[in-house]
């Protein structure tokens, strides 16, 4: 998965007060699901006598990821630094890149095209070539190619939200005399940054694909990618599969946290309800 | 010395080579209610923009308070308020109000007071922390017009502020207007469609013709103020009405010039 | 979005240009970061151009430039096929779950979550099962395309249908309309332009998908086992991996377009305004 991500304006959200009743009931569905998927796995591979190698028992994966918790943990700590870092320089400098953009808009205009076709480029083919500009055992491999990764959907994004202002608002704007700095800063920006939470979103997830991809060609053993790799090679699929579940669960919390980010700063703006 | 002062304007589109308005002359006197009403395109919305330093003139002059327009922009010398009420959906109904004051460098315990004056004005205290969709249409035109008086301008330019709500939502605005507009003691120039609102809420009604946009005619509205609902049923206000259609009939007729 | 074929030849030449002068002044001033400059880590543009007519593998088979080619092909068919399954389902889920909110609510989260799963390290294990069971290794890696495909059509499916203008629908309920046709009728044509707009992504997932999917699965035929091949030569010659690069890259910009050109056909809007 990679490239833009959808640049979709933001869907209202309701009254303060529904959000409330969100919490608790609404998982509810989800957390069935999850229920009758594990048992479901768990049963049918008994039934079905599903090589080991597909897919242990979640029990087994379950304690075999007990076992080795400690090496797992640290192993997804150390790739989801390298994540985090790809992450942090990839859409700063997106995000600057955009504002600026945005800024010299006959240029913006001209170049958007071209951004939005490198977005179509698949970037991961390139890990493999950052794995020979920084030393593989170095974290900085993976870094660079997460950050080009989150590069692109951030930075078409967030050219996106900049100039999707209503031009009624521009106008308002002017009646006040406001210039072009006030503009941007009372309209521009905050008009954008639905779009670009949307993108540091996916972004999240982009990072962690990148890191691990760019194991594969060549990492640290302290990596998770090269730990999963190296198990399967060894036939130890239950920790395979177990650091598979912790590759995941970095991804899924790094989202969560970046959606928590999104909540606290469109708090009562209409926002990118998913 | 008038409020507003044109001369000889003149306002072509270089695109089609239409021109939107011929030799407008018109002066507004201080406290006045000036609704400018016509057919769709008698640019009547452009000669708003014109007043308002959002459109330039292709020849002619405009002053507003004794200064050229766009001076009188960057002074801050007056507020608009459009047909969509053009709130910014990421502030509160209180910050919305607030943002004009914000650009003039008030300090926060300014702002305040401001805000709460201005929201008691339209008659929506305690609706601040709001936002403006959770607003009905008619509550959002008020936020609008708040803001518009929030830092109290000589001149108020409206663009048919009220089209967009129903009748009797749009009935009930006039007359929050008119109160509005006799506490504030400003100068308002009102663009509206509706001749019912037009002599309704004037001093004097300009009827433009379209294209080219010219004035076909001024009417003056002798009705008393206060005006309420009474006001309405009252034989002369039928009277001004059917003066002003008359006009706007006699003004589409003169259309025969061609557009060069 | 005018794109002319000047300001294509000016940014290529942009590009390259810039590419030389990097490389000239790197190596000349010596610097060593980010990167160290030579040979292997920036070949010249001219090296890359060349290895593309030459035989990668020592006077055998055909130019490079013919193997990627064919090979593009082969990784096109993936994600093509990929493509196909992925927006297909991630469209039904898309409707599946704007239909029925207690569906959204108990698939949603694993949708989302489903894309945080590391395929390269489970894209063995399909093609292995999927093999267990006759099916041909490359429709096993076109599986794996639609996995990373589905999501962004899943999601901007729920989104566009769920942003259908209230009003519009209630025109349908006077036309005693029943929840299907105000399904296919309004809903769907009205979500096209937030569909296509995940389509354009889910191009570039689809050989993404394949790619990664090729990459661990000892597949030798598609770009994906080019890529993982050249690898282990890197240092004796990086061109062949850049000319990979390039051509993936290319796969990538046409699929792309692809899709842009449908959508321009099937979806005709008024024009957005915006400032």
């Amino acid at each position: 998965m990679s490239t833009q991500p959808v640049a979709v304006a933001p869907v209202p959200r309701g009254a303060l007060s529904n959000r409330v009743g969100r919490r608790a009931l609404d998982w509810a569905p989800a957390a069935v699901v999850l229920v009758l998927a594990l048992v479901f796995w768990q049963e049918s591979i008994a039934v079905f006598n599903i090589k080991r190698f597909l897919a242990p028992q979640p029990s087994a994966i379950a304690s075999a990821f007990w076992d080795h918790r400690s090496e797992l943990l640290r192993a997804g700590w150390f790739t989801f630094q390298e994540a985090l870092g790809g992450f942090v320089i990839g859409c700063s400098v997106a995000i600057v890149a955009a504002l600026a953009l945005a800024r010299w808009r006959g240029v913006g205009r001209a170049l958007m095209p071209y951004a939005i076709a490198a977005n179509a480029v698949p970037i991961i083919a390139f890990a493999p070539i950052t794995n020979a500009w920084f030393s593989p055992f170095d974290k900085t491999s993976k870094m660079a190619i997460a950050a080009v990764l989150c590069f692109f959907p951030v930075f078409v994004n967030t050219v996106r939200g900049l100039t999707s202002v209503r031009p009624a608002s521009i106008e308002l704007m002017r009646s006040y005399a406001a210039g072009e700095i006030d503009i941007f800063r009372r309209v521009r920006v905050p008009t954008a940054l639905p779009f670009v939470f949307t993108a540091l979103k996916i972004a999240t997830v982009l990072s962690m694909i990148g890191a691990i991809v760019g194991e594969y060609f060549g990492g640290s053993f302290n990596a998770l990618g090269v730990l999963i790799f190296s198990k399967s090679s060894t036939f130890d699929f239950e920790e395979a599969w177990a650091g598979i579940g912790v590759a995941c669960a970095f991804g899924i919390a790094f989202y969560l946290a970046v959606a928590g980010l999104e909540r606290l700063a469109l708090r009562g703006a209409p926002s990118t309800e998913e | 010395m008038s409020v507003v002062e044109i001369k000889e304007l003149t306002k072509r589109f270089e695109r089609g080579n239409v021109v939107a308005l011929q030799d407008i002359e018109l002066a507004i006197e201080p406290g006045e209610f000036v609704s400018l009403i016509g057919p769709s395109g008698c640019g009547k919305s452009t000669l708003l923009r014109i007043i308002g330093d959002l459109i330039k003139p292709s020849s002619g002059t405009v002053t507003v308070n004794g200064k050229p327009a766009p001076r009188a922009r960057a002074d801050h010398d007056y507020g608009i308020v459009f047909q969509d009420s053009v709130l910014f959906d990421w502030r509160t109904v209180a910050k919305n109000v607030a943002l004009p004051l914000e650009m003039l460098g008030w300090d926060r315990a300014r702002r305040k007071e401001r805000v709460d004056e201005m929201m008691t004005l339209v008659e929506l205290q305690g609706f601040g922390d709001h936002h403006p969709w959770q607003l009905s249409g008619g509550m959002q035109m008020r936020v609008a017009i708040a803001r518009a008086l929030a830092f109290a301008p000589a001149l108020l330019l409206m663009d048919e502020p009220f089209g967009a709500l129903d009748e009797m939502t749009r009935e009930r605005l006039n007359m929050e207007l008119l109160r509005i507009w006799d506490a504030s003691k400003s100068t308002v120039v009102f663009v509206t469609h509706s001749i019912a609102e037009a002599v309704f809420l004037s001093t004097r009604v300009v009827v433009m013709s379209p294209r080219p946009g010219r004035i076909a005619d001024i009417v003056g509205i002798d009705l008393p103020y206060p005006r309420g609902a009474q006001t309405r049923e009252e034989p002369r206000y039928f009277e001004l009405v059917t003066q002003v259609r008359e006009a706007l009939h006699l003004g589409s007729d003169l259309d025969q010039v061609p557009v060069q | 979005m005018a794109v002319s074929v000047a300001t294509t030849l000016t940014v290529l030449g942009v590009l390259v240009g810039g590419w030389e002068l990097y490389r000239w002044i790197w190596i000349t001033a010596g610097w060593t970061w980010p990167f160290i400059v030579d040979d292997t880590s920036m070949p010249h543009i001219h090296t890359i151009v060349q290895a593309l007519f030459r035989r990668p593998t020592s006077g055998v088979g055909d130019v490079l430039v013919i193997q990627l080619f064919h090979a593009a092909l082969f990784t096109a068919k993936e994600a093509v096929v990929g493509f196909a399954i992925g927006a297909s389902v991630g469209f039904l889920l898309g409707v599946v779950m704007s239909e029925w909110r207690v569906l959204q609510r108990g698939f949603l989260p694993y949708v989302v979550a489903s894309q945080t799963v590391p395929i390269l390290a489970v894209a063995p294990i399909v093609v292995v099962y999927l093999g267990s069971l006759n099916v041909a290794a490359w429709f096993s890696v076109a599986v794996i395309a639609a996995y990373l495909t589905f999501f962004p059509v899943a999601i901007n499916t729920l989104r566009g249908l769920q942003s259908t203008d209230r009003r519009a629908v209630e025109l349908m309920h006077a036309f005693a309309a029943n929840r299907w046709r105000v399904l296919w009728k309004l809903r769907v044509p009205a979500a096209l332009p937030f569909i296509f707009s995940a389509l354009r992504v889910a191009a570039t997932a689809s050989i993404v998908g394949a790619i990664i999917g090729e990459a661990p699965s000892s597949i030798q035929d598609g770009l994906g086992g080019y890529i993982v091949n050249f690898n282990q030569y890197y240092t004796l010659n990086p061109q062949n991996l850049w000319a990979t690069n390039i051509v993936a890259a290319l796969l990538g910009i046409s699929f792309f377009l692809v899709v842009v050109g449908a959508e321009k056909i099937v979806v005709r809007r008024a024009p957005e305004h915006i400032a």
